[in-house]
């Protein structure tokens, strides 16, 4: 009996032993170096005083939901998003009169983009921190966001593209910004069948030149570049700058199937591109004027609003045209990233098929050009021999290397999307110094100034697509994230964990001081210059334009002016112009009116901004301020009288009795 | 030229400063306002102490309480106040002083270097004094419409809002700081000159 007890007692321990071993889930040791005195440690590296500041800007990528979010750095906080390929009914944007032009291409208004790769302006290969660029995959355009107002002040459509995925890398004086195709489409398009795809398809790579006082962008040539599909690029830069590098998958030209027929060639190409050497042949005269339809729209803070204009043609340039511009270089097996190093001296392949990173120097590079070191060509493009242009491979370093970014200090850090990690590596030695797990699956990492000769190594963040169990759940759809390492060390330190907005594609990231004390605070009223704006309360009008009532009002704490309406009959269509007459930073104010079809306003001061209500039902309806402004926020309020149609009431407006401006 | 007549002319002449810069400041301090509100009082205008549009700023927040409108340009200009006779009348007692103290420094009497200090602490005082009358006719006259009536915790009537007429005090939400500006410190060294130059002056006119 008493054995009987005793084994049965041993097999409960033995079996309590092995369930509490069990892999049900991982322990958290496993999900991170959260160890007690290191995770306190972390914890303390990311912690922001309330009050203090982070010492970097993170512009992080909203992916398909096509924004850009300001976030923090060490803290993970997320500051803003910044609307640009997506309407945003939170700030009014791609909803009010005024930002509504921004979302126009030649495919008319498109209320929805897939934004990627966002990269800062440069000024001698350092990010100067004036503006920040941002690509649209799905209806190719680029954006320029302002960095001292922190909104989107131009976007232009790219023709002949599709996928524009290879995209918005800046060079490192900002001469330019580039676009890519990452579907070969006809160019220009037309009728075709698709299995005519091969040879007849193209893939434009485009060439925006950015203009050096205001930013603005302008298409200066397309290259007409055989139909591959152009993945992502970087640009030269120290030594090499004056080149463009554009990874390729998919030389096989399929167009079906491509997951298995797009994997049939061992190596494809970086494309590189002499961009100087294609500048110089446009300078004189070279390059053929097509036609084309794309819209370039623009944003103005002298009237607050943007204007929409369809270009009509391209200048686009045949690559046999300019010998001795475009190189392919053989590269392992469907390479996704493309990233040159910060000496300009390497230039690097994320083998994604081939678990391979390819490493070409340009030394070598240029010495092979001398030497006519070719291995054939491809649509009359030479294709370097490959042992004549490599520096070294780093073979299976993880699995499904996607993209890499560098330190100071001659080290590459790649994400690996299938072994999900990040791994250290020496652009040199070619020898792996150290590999950190990521919470999963992880598209692109960052490093501030990453794209420049001068990263800011302290920082790392990686972008992580998949999150599964990391954080409390939300239902089937959770949020992708973001996680940041401190690479200062030899081993690289996982800090922090944080969500995302959308996917968080690709980020840019900068010190905080290049940005913050040119932050905007207020739009100077004396300076705006908006058709509909106004200065002051005596200037506030109603205005009748046959069925067009303009509403010309103000807004200051804590009222409108006028805030008594009449006059307005149903079927009438009511524009709100609305100037906030605030000077004083951090005092906007909302306005939105009952059963308006469209979004609020958010009006920073100084600024002016339009509604449009077309009001069907007869009676009196309110309208009121929509943003928490002052003391006297839920007093800031007013009533528009709706009449029936045909109705002889005469217009009129009041505040406080009186039209604005005139005797008591 | 004697070292007395140098610096009595020195002294008047630095009054000269006034037409420049502020007299006085009121710097106004609150949660919302971590990077405060300035007022700079000119003895012909008003100014912004610390940003752009401070003044406007101020004379907003100010209609909360039911407080008279500031006496800016613009203020007069919609009659939301009667015009500020000081701005008129304190330039032209600030030049007269001025040419005053460039006669008598030019005459070379040191005697009238005394009567001119005594004038200038006379007016001091006179202007001081209309300057706390101002700052109480605004903490006072408030309008009985005013949105916050607020009684004061003491005397249970209603509270006043004189901002402090030199130092700090605690308005409401708002830590409100009351100095002399750069200006008022030229006044001060142009009297002291004047001292000195009558000092001087009295030694040299024993010698």
């Amino acid at each position: 009996m008493k054995t009987i007890i005793k084994s049965i007692f041993s097999l409960v321990i033995t079996a309590t032993f092995f369930v509490s071993c069990a892999p049900t889930t991982a322990s958290k040791e496993t999900r991170g170096n959260a160890k007690g005195a290191i995770a306190g440690s972390a914890a303390e590296r990311v912690y922001v005083a309330p009050g203090e500041h982070d010492s970097h800007y993170a512009f992080i990528s909203g992916g398909f939901s096509g924004q850009l979010s300001v976030y923090g750095l060490p803290s993970g906080r997320l500051f803003r998003v910044i609307p640009v390929f997506s309407q945003d009914p939170e700030k009014g944007y791609g909803y009010n009169e005024e930002t509504k032009p921004m979302l126009e291409t030649s495919h008319g208004f498109v209320p929805w983009g897939d934004s990627h790769h966002p990269d800062i302006s440069q000024t001698n290969g350092s990010v100067d921190g004036r503006w920040v660029f941002i690509n649209e995959n799905n209806t190719p355009r680029i954006a320029r966001i302002s960095l001292e107002t922190f909104e989107t002040e131009e976007i232009i459509e790219i023709p002949n593209s599709a996928g524009n995925h290879s995209s918005s890398y800046v060079t490192e004086n900002s001469e330019y910004v580039v676009a890519g195709t990452r579907f070969a489409v006809p160019f220009p398009q037309r009728d075709m069948s698709i299995k005519d795809m091969k040879g007849n398809f193209k893939g434009a790579l485009s060439f925006l030149k950015i203009d050096k006082e205001t930013g603005r962008m302008n298409i200066a040539f397309q290259i007409k570049m055989p139909g591959f599909n152009y993945d992502l690029s970087h640009p030269g830069r120290g030594k090499s700058h004056g080149w463009f590098f554009f990874s390729t998958y998919n030389t096989e030209e399929a167009n079906s199937l491509l997951e298995v027929n797009a994997s049939q060639n061992d190596k494809d190409f970086i494309a590189a591109i002499n961009w100087k050497k294609i500048e110089e042949y446009v300078k004189n005269g070279g390059g053929k004027k097509m036609p084309a339809k794309y819209a370039h729209n623009t944003w103005s803070d002298d009237t607050h609003s943007a204007t929409s204009t369809m270009e009509k043609e391209v200048l686009v340039v045949e690559p046999k045209d300019v010998p001795g511009a475009i190189y392919f270089l053989p590269t392992a097996k469907s390479p996704h990233g493309c990233d040159v190093d910060p000496t300009g001296e390497y230039i690097i392949g994320n083998g994604k098929l081939a678990a391979a990173m390819t490493v070409h120097s340009f030394t070598k590079f240029q010495k092979a050009i001398a030497d006519k070191a070719f291995d054939g060509e491809k649509y009359g493009i030479p294709i370097m021999k490959f042992e004549a242009i490599n520096f070294g491979v780093l073979d299976q370093p993880g699995l499904g290397p996607l993209h890499t970014e560098f330190d100071t200090r001659g080290n590459a850090y790649t994400t690996f999307f299938i072994s999900s990690e990040v791994v250290k590596w020496n652009v040199k030695d070619l020898k792996v110094l150290d590999r950190h797990p990521v919470y999963y699956s992880v598209g692109h990492l960052m490093i501030p100034g990453g794209n420049s000769r001068t990263p800011d190594d302290k920082y790392l963040i990686s972008m992580n697509k998949i999150t599964k169990d990391r954080y409390l759940p939300t239902g089937p759809e959770v949020c992708q994230s973001a996680q940041l390492f401190d690479i200062s060390g030899e081993k690289m330190e996982l800090l922090l964990d944080f969500p995302t907005i959308g996917e968080p594609h690709y980020a840019a990231g900068i010190a905080a001081d290049k940005i913050a004390p040119k932050s905007r605070k207020i739009y100077k009223l004396d300076e705006n210059k908006h058709p509909y704006g106004v200065k002051s309360e005596a200037e506030t009008k109603v205005v009748r334009k046959g069925n067009e009532v303009h509403i010309y009002m103000t807004m200051i704490r804590s009222h409108f002016s006028p805030d008594n309406i009449e006059g307005v009959k149903v079927g009438d269509k009511v524009f709100f112009h609305v100037t906030n007459l605030e000077q004083d930073y951090d005092v906007p104010h909302g306005i939105s009116m009952i059963g308006a079809n469209t979004s609020e306003l958010l009006i920073m001061p100084g600024r002016t901004s339009t509604f449009v209500w077309e009001p069907k039902e007869v009676g009196v309806w309110p309208f009121y301020c929509t943003d928490f402004c002052s003391a006297l926020h839920q007093e800031m309020q007013g009533y528009v009288r709706v009449s029936p149609k045909g109705s002889n009431i005469p217009i009129s407006f009041t505040l406080d009795g009186d039209i604005p401006g005139e005797e008591e | 030229m004697k070292k007395s007549k140098i610096l009595m002319i020195i002294g008047a002449l630095l009054l000269g400063a006034l037409y420049v810069l502020p007299l006085w400041k009121i710097t106004l301090v609150a949660p919302q306002y971590p990077e405060p509100l300035g007022l700079n009082i000119h003895i012909t205008h008003l100014s912004d102490g610390v940003q752009y549009n401070d003044v406007k700023n101020i004379d907003l927040l100010n209609h909360y309480i039911g407080m008279a409108h500031l006496p800016t340009e613009e203020n007069v200009a919609k009659k939301e106040i009667e015009p500020f006779i000081e701005f008129t009348i304190f330039p032209i007692v600030i030049g007269v002083m001025i040419a005053f103290g460039l006669f008598v420094g030019f005459k070379g009497n040191h005697k009238w270097y005394l009567y001119w200090l005594l004038i200038m602490v006379f007016l001091g005082m006179a202007g001081l004094y209309d300057f706390y009358a101002w700052l109480d006719s605004y903490g006072h006259n408030l309008d009985p419409n005013a949105i916050l009536k607020i009684a004061d915790p003491v005397t249970g009537k209603p509270m006043g809002y004189q901002p402090p007429f030199l130092g700090y005090k605690k308005l409401l939400n708002f830590e409100v700081y009351s100095f002399p500006a750069l200006g008022a410190y030229f006044i001060v060294v142009g009297m002291v000159l004047s001292l000195m130059a009558f000092i001087t002056g009295k030694k040299e006119a024993k010698s």
